[in-house]
């Protein structure tokens, strides 16, 4: 099995069709197909071990993606906005790698570990050189073959090389991809940096859809509308940071965003003011929350479309609080909830999530993760409903523990973001002599509200919860720590209370 | 067989990948299908002449094999003489 074998089919069937735009160059499937043979023939001859990528979305990520799957050699993409010292010791733990991207930076950091550069361009030229034998060679890794490498972002520790194999990844795109299903003016805006699990699938599934992709290097609202305007964009993927910030610029310069039919987004928590927002701004499109971790492949759990329209319309306020929701499990995984000793808890109750599945890898370079029965513990906390929606409250790891009574940061700052002064929160553990740990929150104020008092809000979050959530330690900053991808990083806010 | 084995027809142009496989023999328009085409194709018979249609996945009742039709042909597909059967998937709204 071989993951190339998207683009193959692509090719087969469209080779005509164009698979690509990015930075005004139209790349058709075959064009893709015969520019990834000839880097499979460069990455051949260079001798690496592993494909990297230095740089930010282009052509060259899809041909470096499958010419790393033909060459048989794992396709890892790094993070360029890593510190000098990060990125080196990851360069370090994949030489020797043929590189892609930011050769100045690869020779000053990384000049000893005997890689292979080369900038974009010429990577991009050298790569569309014909490959003489390419028609009838065979390219196998076999299934056990590893596609991808990616590092985690190592929110509490050294960075995991997670490991996508060849099988994983084609159980994800078939088992949720229906070849050739996009209509000829379909166009899928990426956003999403190169080195993150979803830039890869929304490369793959597009490709398998026969959708046009959009390529927006890096990412601005203006430059993503415009391109929604210019390239008549029907599908897009966004974090939701970036949501938040399409729509204030679409509120202040409005463009035309009619084509736009489908609107993903993941890779975070999205605020229900942010969506609600949204999807009055886009009455046409159809809005889809997606859940999903690396070592999973992308998406195993999905908030559809007419799930949001429902939560909308509806007065039940179990089905209005689905909004907030995952989703439902894909229909190729199966998602249980479990307790610390790995029981199964059934609906209502809060636990771990669990997850197994073809396009579930749940295994680090390092050593593998599942546990019995090929389950991979996400260590992302929640619980189900009885229909089956998942909610998330966290990271198990960011539990807290309070005289033995565990918490999830997500339900209190649910409570905390009701009050009309509050506009962001985090909630996290704070040492505690008595308890062990104990409930501290940073507040963000909302522009122009006074701040409430420390009482207020002990009274809120007394009231609606239990005695045991409510915050010994209360601080009001300028705004919360986010990763760029959207993700909140707890454990600074954790510095920021423990001092 | 192992998973992501490329199959041939004998009979048409149809080519599939192995998802999952038991022990039977897979044949498309009546024939068996084989890594390598044979020197001589074989007649397609007129009872598995259906067509194959790329990217669509088939399946035996029992969910012991599947098989991706990466290239399609006049043939259809089968296991020991039973006729395999299209996958249907609910379609997904698209997520990333």
């Amino acid at each position: 099995m071989n993951i190339a074998l998207l683009l193959e089919m692509a090719a087969q069937a469209a080779p005509d069709r164009v698979g690509l735009v990015c930075d005004g160059k139209r790349w058709t499937y075959g064009e893709l197909l015969c520019a990834a043979r000839g880097a499979c023939a460069l990455i051949e001859r260079s001798g690496a071990h592993y494909v990297a990528l230095l740089d930010e979305s282009s052509e060259a990520a899809v041909i470096a993606l499958f010419g790393a799957a033909l060459a048989g050699v794992p396709y890892c993409p790094l993070n360029y906005r890593l510190a000098d010292a990060d990125l080196a010791a990851l360069l370090g733990r994949i030489a020797p790698a043929l590189v892609v991207g930011d050769g100045k930076r690869v020779a000053r950091i990384a000049g000893d570990q005997g890689h292979t550069v080369l900038p974009r361009r010429e990577f991009t030229l050298q790569a569309q050189e014909p490959v003489p034998e390419a028609e009838d060679r065979e390219y196998d890794p076999g299934a056990e073959g590893v596609a991808v490498q990616l590092f985690t972002s190592g929110t509490t520790a050294a960075p995991k090389a997670a490991i996508l194999r060849h099988s994983n990844l084609l159980g994800y795109i078939l088992g949720s991809v229906e070849f050739a299903s996009a209509d000829e003016d379909d166009a899928a805006l990426v956003v999403v940096p190169p080195y993150h699990i979803a830039g890869i699938s929304a490369i793959m599934s597009s490709i398998y859809a026969g959708r046009r992709m959009v390529m927006l290097p890096a990412f601005s609202p203006e430059g993503w509308l415009s391109l929604v305007a210019g390239e008549k964009v029907t599908n897009a993927f966004v974090v939701p940071t970036m949501l938040g910030r399409i729509i204030a610029e679409q509120d202040r310069n409005p463009v035309e965003t009619g084509s736009l039919r489908a609107i993903a987004y993941g890779g975070g928590k999205m605020p229900v003011e942010v969506i609600q927002k949204a999807l009055a701004l886009f009455p046409h499109a159809g809005f889809t929350n997606a859940y999903g971790l690396t070592e999973t492949s992308s998406t195993i759990a999905l908030l559809g479309p007419d799930d949001h329209r429902a939560a909308l319309a509806s007065d039940d306020p179990k089905v209005r609080a689905r909004l907030a929701s995952l989703g439902q499990p894909l229909p190729t995984v199966e998602i249980e909830i479990r307790d610390e000793d790995g029981k199964v808890l059934g609906p209502g109750e809060h636990g771990e999530i669990y997850v197994r599945g073809e396009q579930v890898s749940g295994e680090y370079k390092e050593k593998s993760a599942l546990v019995d029965g090929g389950w991979f513990p996400t260590r992302d906390a929640g619980y189900m409903d009885e229909d089956g929606y998942i909610f998330l409250s966290g990271r198990a790891d960011d539990v807290i523990v309070r005289g033995g009574e565990n918490m999830s940061p997500g339900e209190i700052e649910d409570v905390l973001l009701t009050h009309p002064a509050i506009a962001d929160a985090c909630a996290c553990a704070v040492p505690s002599v008595e308890w062990g740990e104990a409930v501290g929150v940073a507040l963000v104020l909302r522009d122009g509200h006074l701040e409430p008092a420390v009482d207020e809000i002990k009274e809120l979050i007394r009231a609606r919860l239990r005695s045991s959530r409510v915050p010994d330690r209360i601080t009001f900053v300028a705004e919360l720590p986010y990763n760029e991808m959207g993700k909140l990083l707890r454990r600074e806010v954790k510095k920021l209370l423990g001092d | 067989m192992k998973p992501g084995t490329r199959l041939k027809s004998a009979a048409d142009d149809t080519e599939v990948m192995v998802i999952r496989t038991g022990g039977g023999t897979i044949e498309c328009g009546g024939a068996p299908m084989g890594e390598a085409k044979p020197a001589e194709p074989a007649a397609l018979n007129p009872d598995f002449s259906a067509g194959t249609l790329m990217g669509k996945r088939y399946v035996d009742a029992g969910g012991q094999y599947e098989l991706l039709c990466v290239k399609p042909g006049k043939g259809s597909l089968s296991v020991d003489g039973v006729a395999l059967i299209v996958k249907d998937a609910k379609p997904l709204p698209a997520s990333d």
